[in-house]
């Protein structure tokens, strides 16, 4: 708590401390004894629902807004006897990859405070990669979790669409949303999956399929594991010292005892198309509901109900939420839909198929997470569309649904952090975890950040 | 694209500013997903929703039975305005 503050002026990934629901629940989990979590600090991004705590997720139209029931996550997460710290910032609405987009000002990145952490979870990402808390959940819709997992060092994971209740998870774009987990270990990870995932009556979304004890998928042997790696994929946009550090990455997958074999994701490389049809229509109906009426912000100079939409909504969110809104809005419009949306959800179908004719050849797809190490702030917020190419590795599994994790795996020249990810099939979460613990006992990155708590 | 009209249709009242700001922005982001023109997919059923094979499978019909709810002074909590059990807003007429 204390380095929470301490680091809060220079970092901004804290929204809200929360010391005196802290200080009582650390109590609690005192006097209950043994747990499984039995105590441990978590920090929770601003888009999950905390009773009686604000939720703005980042956005000035919830800037006031506190919730009024507890998201299942955080209800597993209090039962197991974790400590809430705090809520972290993130791009407005998660939408964004550089964390640049929220109203309560940009996160910076611990390993060079000039550079942004990613997003939309950057200030989750930073709340574990500066030691502040060893584990924080985010939310994923295209790769929300696992970019700035691999921009800030860390361990990060979408796990299957379903696998996590979204209930109290606040909507941005439902059929690819997931509630995620960072970690400084995958053994960190594990401890809130084991925690969090499971069926919720309150998500008619989130699946019946028993959890295993993710304890047991932890440790070094990965002999007899095939990773497959598809290499039409690693051209054009990559960054040269990204794609040196998760080549020597496979080979050291290989020198741990598994099988390197080709995989090809022929329509992988329309993912972005896809996903910016899929999640703006979502979002532009999830967010019709931010009206002024009900909750949070409203402008107060509007004569009729119509005019207090319009400036609410005006005056309420930020310019690449009202992007995505219009984005989604003429997607969806009469004439259009065929050709957009439609073709968006067939062509989704084909990237699933992909996934699903990979992996009877493998148990992990083995690629970069991010194309570029962290980039300058500032340098990119004038043009969304290269922007939303930095989500080029990550979009497709949530597409497919499939989950996914990113694990650091070298540093560049210039000393920052690289992620390798692994998209593993439907449920395999202990294979990640297996194929992350793994490479992280064996190939430690060896470094902290410039801004660390120690 | 005609911004204005779409901003109109997602009740967001746009500033002329905005508008020179957005067109450009949007004309390249329309033409980047147009690429997905490239691909035949006549025969390619469309994928709705997200859901997992065990996903669909799960049962999401419950009894039909009384349960607790968030209550009205929860629900009204976080209104900017509200009298009397009810959400208050400007005249709709």
């Amino acid at each position: 708590m204390a380095a929470a503050e301490r680091l809060n002026p220079q970092l901004n990934s804290f929204l809200s401390i929360e010391h005196e629901h802290a200080l009582r629940q650390a109590l609690a989990v005192e006097e209950r004894g043994d747990t499984p979590l039995g105590g441990m600090a978590v920090a929770i991004k601003d888009n999950i629902c905390t009773k009686g705590m604000r939720t703005s997720c980042g956005s000035h139209i919830l800037h006031n807004y506190r919730a009024q029931y507890d998201a299942t996550a955080i209800e597993r997460l209090n039962n197991a006897g974790a400590v809430m710290i705090g809520k972290t910032n993130m791009d407005e609405f998660a939408m964004g990859s550089s964390n640049e987009s929220s109203a309560f000002g940009i996160v910076r990145n611990p390993w060079d405070v000039t550079r942004v952490p990613g997003g939309s979870s950057g200030g989750s990402a930073v709340a574990v990669a500066s030691g502040v808390v060893r584990a924080s959940l985010g939310s994923e819709t295209g790769g929300s979790v696992r970019q700035p997992a691999a921009l800030c060092g860390i361990v990060g994971l979408k796990p299957t669409y379903g696998r996590i209740s979204r209930y109290g998870l606040v909507a941005f774009a439902s059929s690819l949303d997931n509630i995620g987990i960072f970690g400084r270990t995958a053994s960190d990870v594990a401890d809130v999956l084991g925690v969090v995932a499971g069926h919720d009556p309150h998500d008619s979304t989130s699946a019946d399929v028993a959890v295993p004890d993710y304890k047991f998928s932890l440790g070094a042997d990965v002999a007899g594991k095939t990773i497959g790696v598809p290499r039409a994929l690693f051209g054009e946009g990559l960054d040269a010292d990204v794609r040196e550090s998760v080549e020597t990455a496979i080979e050291n997958f290989r020198s741990l005892g598994a099988e390197i074999v080709d995989v090809e994701l022929p329509h992988a490389r329309y993912g972005i198309a896809v996903y910016y049809i899929i999640a703006t229509a979502e979002a532009s109906s999830n967010l019709a509901r931010y009206d002024g009426a009900r909750y949070g912000f409203r402008a107060d100079d509007a004569p009729g109900l119509r005019e207090m939409y319009f400036k609410t909504r005006e005056a309420g969110f930020g310019p690449e939420v009202k992007r995505r809104i219009m984005l989604g809005t003429y997607v969806l419009s009469s004439g259009y839909y065929d050709a957009y949306y439609s073709k968006a959800q067939k062509v989704r179908n084909l990237v699933k198929m992909d996934y699903e004719q990979a992996f009877t050849a493998c148990d992990a797809i083995l690629t970069p997470t991010s194309p570029s190490t962290a980039f300058k702030i500032g340098e990119r917020s004038d043009d969304p569309l290269a922007m939303y190419l930095s989500d080029i590795y990550t979009v497709s599994a949530n597409l497919a649904g499939v989950p996914a994790i990113s694990v650091p795996c070298g540093l560049s020249d210039n000393g920052l952090p690289i992620g390798l990810q692994l998209v593993g099939n439907f449920w395999s979460e202990d294979v990640l975890l297996n194929l992350a613990s793994a490479y992280e006992t064996a190939f430690p990155l060896g470094a902290d950040p410039a801004v660390f708590v120690g | 694209m005609d911004v204005r009209k779409v901003a109109k249709l997602a009740h967001l009242e746009i500033s002329d500013d905005e508008v020179v700001m957005y067109t450009p922005q949007m004309a390249d982001i329309v033409k980047y997903i147009e690429q997905l023109n490239e691909l035949e997919t006549d025969q390619v059923e469309p994928m709705l929703g997200g859901l997992t094979r065990e996903g669909a499978a799960t049962e999401s019909i419950r009894e039909d039975v009384v349960a607790g709810s968030l209550g009205q002074n929860a629900a009204l909590a976080e209104a900017p305005s509200a009298v009397a059990g009810h959400f208050q807003v400007p005249k709709v007429l």
